[in-house]
């Protein structure tokens, strides 16, 4: 039988028989005028899950502030503004909350949506049994009371500021989901929402479909479809984009600068460019002796050229940061200046700790032991690898002799930074719009998994955190972050690096897009599609 | 066939303990490094998800959902896991099922040639040319042809396996569709993998060629063609048979490397995105799987190799 088919085979014709065939289907090329009323996205990642609450993935938020509305969201000045609540009251200091809801806002399937959807949501997010993360900030909760379909009233057990934008958490259906286990239902892949779209599709890995909702209680959205494409390579993604196949990604400071500087890309996309909400820092292990004393950390800080590393590794696409607010915030401190790059400063100030090269190999030495410590840094971050080696460099031209290790992600996580078995680390923090950040500073926080893994310790910083958490008058708050930012920058915990830039590219037939401190995305109802015929 | 069980139940152990003992889990994955989780949400997602009991008693729960066919919830998502696999199966399948016949048939000739043609020109060129299929980074290669095809000549699409309009098409426009998708994957699965099967074909060829029987057919005076595919070629592609077999497993395993570059959902990816997330339940059901399917594969070769070879047959019951 394998003989009769070889025989057969006579198989030279191959190569012939494939090009007549590759001819054939090149031949029609599908153009409809489906990109007239359509946005595609893409990402490197499928959604988990389009139940909110229960989604830790980038990709599943994304789709869900699409699906979904909040009580509340932020605007594009990154103020806290109404959303499913068109108002609320703030009483007994803050201990009480009272939210008055929209009572013009249906779910897709034309339910109306009521108190009780947001009380439900509240149940789910503290029900031990259902696999949210997200239940810390509604822990803090001591009483829920409906006081009609259209009001609540929340009573905190101590007052909590960021209580406020914690509800800036998506709120789900109680009469599709009272019945159903969260954590397996099918709803997850099949959700209805009150957002400015519905959910029309899901093909796993591959995309998902949304449509817009014509009855959205702000206005229908001007773009009809919104495809969101799941594409696993980054270089596929840009060769997609180039196709016609996309028409918008996030670029990276490479691809922003030399890629996109064609003459093809100029007459066919849009190019924005505006701060990310986050910033990467170089932490030291506080409990190593050699990071105790203050002078040493200011030294290193003095040591390393920030904008250096923000000209070589983002291509100068970022920002110098001073402490762990973005200047967008009204947390930010601009009276922090900058320390500049000053290496005689850095040796002076090392040589006043201690630390001197008494053998004169090169190398700082105190006690007998030269001044050496071991970045840690994760894998599969090119960008982070590099800062660390432009680190390295620097820190040795004053006499420091720097390691670097590159381990995988979770291993990193779990193995050194919660276990505390690390010298120095280079990673980053993505920020909330609410600027809390008690968990990060805060002595307390410094248990196995907790965020102050550095294990920071201030008394005053401890004090301000605190009452920043009680005051819900944002002056008064902004006074006592802005002193937190200006401590935080003296003492130097992290060595703060950069802020980085969002790159994103839009295809030039999407008209609309405003770029704010909130970014690019806060109006993106308004955006619309200038038709094409062709 | 009943020594296949322990031995299966063994795989598991391993696979199972290998598994967990690795560094990292889902939770820190899922959530390390975001101020809005406590510590306490995650403890609490580690008892959900049963990661807080000891390790045997994790197995135990395991093996007992795994003999009711319950390969469980995946973490990512809750979905079944075999749902999931189901959804990705196909679509890999097809693909290495095309890439595996294409391999056949240009390695094959690509084979027997080389051995007739043993250090000639054509012999030296065709093993540059499959091990430069060999050598290549299938990723560089399937850029390099994505470029090319999709955006220079823009003749063909460079991911996936359908258009976003694939739902308006006609049922000849849908098939044409995947079809376009398919070939540069497939191209590529099946080129990087040439020089294995034509070398192991030519190896063989080359061996039966200086056989005793080939020679006393040739003293016969049959046909040069007669002698080779009839007599060599026969004995020479026995060993296929086993190739064949053992390929069953690598059926479902899919590419990851082709499928995230051509950004095709199929098994590779499910497998690797379990791995990289901790998701436990899917690892382990793709480990058993294609454990099951070696085991499977190797049985059926062993069985296919009898059937086809009589020396096999007539040698066992000599024993």
């Amino acid at each position: 039988m394998i003989m009769l088919r070889i025989k057969n085979l006579k198989n030279y014709k191959l190569p012939i028989i494939l090009a007549a065939f590759l001819f054939v289907i090149s031949g029609c090329s599908q153009r409809t005028d489906f990109k007239n009323n359509s946005i595609i996205t893409a990402s490197i990642g499928d959604a988990r899950t389009l139940i909110p609450i229960l989604a830790t993935d980038s990709a599943s938020a994304e789709i869900s502030s699409l699906l979904y509305n909040a009580l509340v969201k932020y605007d594009k000045n990154i103020n806290i503004v109404e959303d499913l609540a068109q108002g609320w009251d703030i009483q007994d200091g803050g201990l009480k909350i009272i939210f008055y809801l929209r009572k013009d806002v249906k779910w897709h399937d034309g339910a109306p949506f009521t108190a009780k959807d947001v009380e439900f949501t509240y149940k789910k997010l503290i029900d031990p049994g259902v696999r949210t993360a997200y239940s810390g900030d509604f822990e803090k909760i001591k009483e829920f009371n409906i006081i009609d379909d259209y009001t609540i009233e929340l009573v905190y057990k101590e007052p909590h500021a960021p209580a406020l934008s914690s509800w800036g958490m998506p709120i789900i259906p109680y009469h599709l989901l009272k019945d159903e286990d969260l954590n397996t239902t099918s709803y997850a892949r099949n959700p209805i929402g009150t957002g400015p779209y519905k959910f029309k599709k899901w093909v796993t890995g591959e995309k998902i479909e949304l449509v817009a909702n014509p009855d959205y209680f702000e206005g229908a959205p001007l773009i009809k479809n919104y495809i969101y494409r799941v594409i696993a390579d980054d270089a596929s993604m840009f060769l997609e984009l180039q196709a016609g196949g996309i028409d918008l990604m996030g670029l990276t400071p490479l691809q922003y600068k030399r890629q996109t500087n064609t003459l093809f890309f100029k007459k066919n996309f849009n190019k924005f460019r505006y701060p990310s909400f986050g910033y990467t820092y170089l932490g030291y292990n506080l409990k190593n002796d050699k990071f105790k004393d203050v002078r040493v950390r200011q030294a290193l800080d003095y040591a390393v050229d920030k904008q250096e590393i923000i000209n070589g590794v983002l291509l100068g696409m970022g920002r110098t940061a001073t402490g762990p607010f973005v200047p967008e915030s009204w947390a930010y401190n601009a009276g922090v200046a900058l320390r500049p790059y000053d290496a005689q400063k850095a040796k002076e100030l090392l040589a006043q700790a201690g630390w001197r090269d008494t053998n004169k190999d090169g190398w700082l030495d105190k006690d007998g032991h030269i001044f050496e410590f071991t970045i840690m840094v994760n894998q599969g971050n090119d960008l982070r690898q590099q800062a660390a080696q432009i680190i390295q460099r620097r820190l040795s031209q004053v006499g420091i002799k720097v390691k670097i290790k590159v381990v995988e992600w979770s291993v990193m996580i779990t193995e050194f930074i919660n276990k505390k078995q690390f010298e120095a680390v280079l990673m980053g923090w993505g920020l909330a719009r609410e600027p809390d950040c008690f968990d990060i500073w805060h002595s307390s926080k410094t248990k196995e998994g907790e965020f102050n893994f550095i294990s920071y310790k201030n008394d005053e910083v401890d004090q301000l955190l605190v009452e920043g958490r009680r005051i819900f008058d944002t002056k008064k708050r902004a006074k006592i972050y802005k002193r937190i930012h200006e401590i935080l920058y003296e003492e130097q915990p992290y060595m703060f690096l950069w802020i980085a830039d969002q790159l994103p590219i839009v295809d030039k037939r999407i008209k609309g897009i405003e770029v704010a401190p909130a970014g690019i995305y806060h109006d993106f109802i308004h955006w619309h599609i200038e038709k094409e015929n062709d | 066939m009943a020594g296949m069980v322990p031995l299966l139940i063994g795989i598991t152990i391993i696979s199972f303990a290998i598994i967990h003992l690795s560094p990292g889990g889902p939770v820190e994955l899922a959530t390390s490094m975001d101020q809005r989780v406590t510590a306490q949400a995650r403890q609490k997602l580690m008892h959900i998800y049963g990661l807080d009991k000891p390790l045997h008693i994790q197995y135990a729960d395991w093996l007992l959902r795994l003999v009711r066919f319950d390969f469980g919830n995946s973490f990512l998502d809750g979905r079944k896991v075999l749902d999931k696999i189901v959804e990705r199966l196909p679509i890999t399948l097809l693909i290495n099922i095309l890439s595996l016949f294409l391999i056949l048939i240009i390695a094959i000739p690509i084979g027997i040639t080389s051995a007739i043609k043993a250090n000639s020109f054509y012999d030296k060129f065709m093993t540059v040319f499959v091990f430069m299929g060999f050598a290549m980074p299938s990723f560089w290669l399937a850029l390099l042809l994505m470029s090319f095809f999709g955006i220079q000549l823009h003749i063909l699409p460079i991911l996936g396996i359908k258009s976003l309009f694939f739902d308006e098409l006609s049922l000849a426009g849908k098939i044409l569709d995947v079809a376009r998708h398919l070939i540069l994957p497939v191209f590529v699965s099946c080129f990087v993998s040439l020089a294995a099967m034509s070398r192991y074909i030519k190896t063989n060829m080359m061996d039966v060629l200086h056989k005793d029987y080939i020679r006393t057919a040739r003293a016969k005076g049959l046909s040069e063609t007669k002698v080779i595919y009839k007599h060599a070629l026969k004995n020479a592609l026995l060993p296929v048979v086993t190739i064949l077999g053992l390929s069953i497993p690598g059926l479902i395993g899919g590419s990851i490397i082709t499928e995230t570059v051509f950004s095709i959902p199929g098994m590779g990816r499910l497998a690797f995105e379990a791995v990289m997330a901790r998701d436990y339940p899917v690892i382990m059901a793709e480990l058993i799987i294609s454990a099951l399917l070696t085991l499977i594969g190797n049985l059926i070769a062993d069985i296919a190799y009898s059937w086809a070879d009589p020396r096999v047959r007539i040698g066992k019951r000599n024993v």
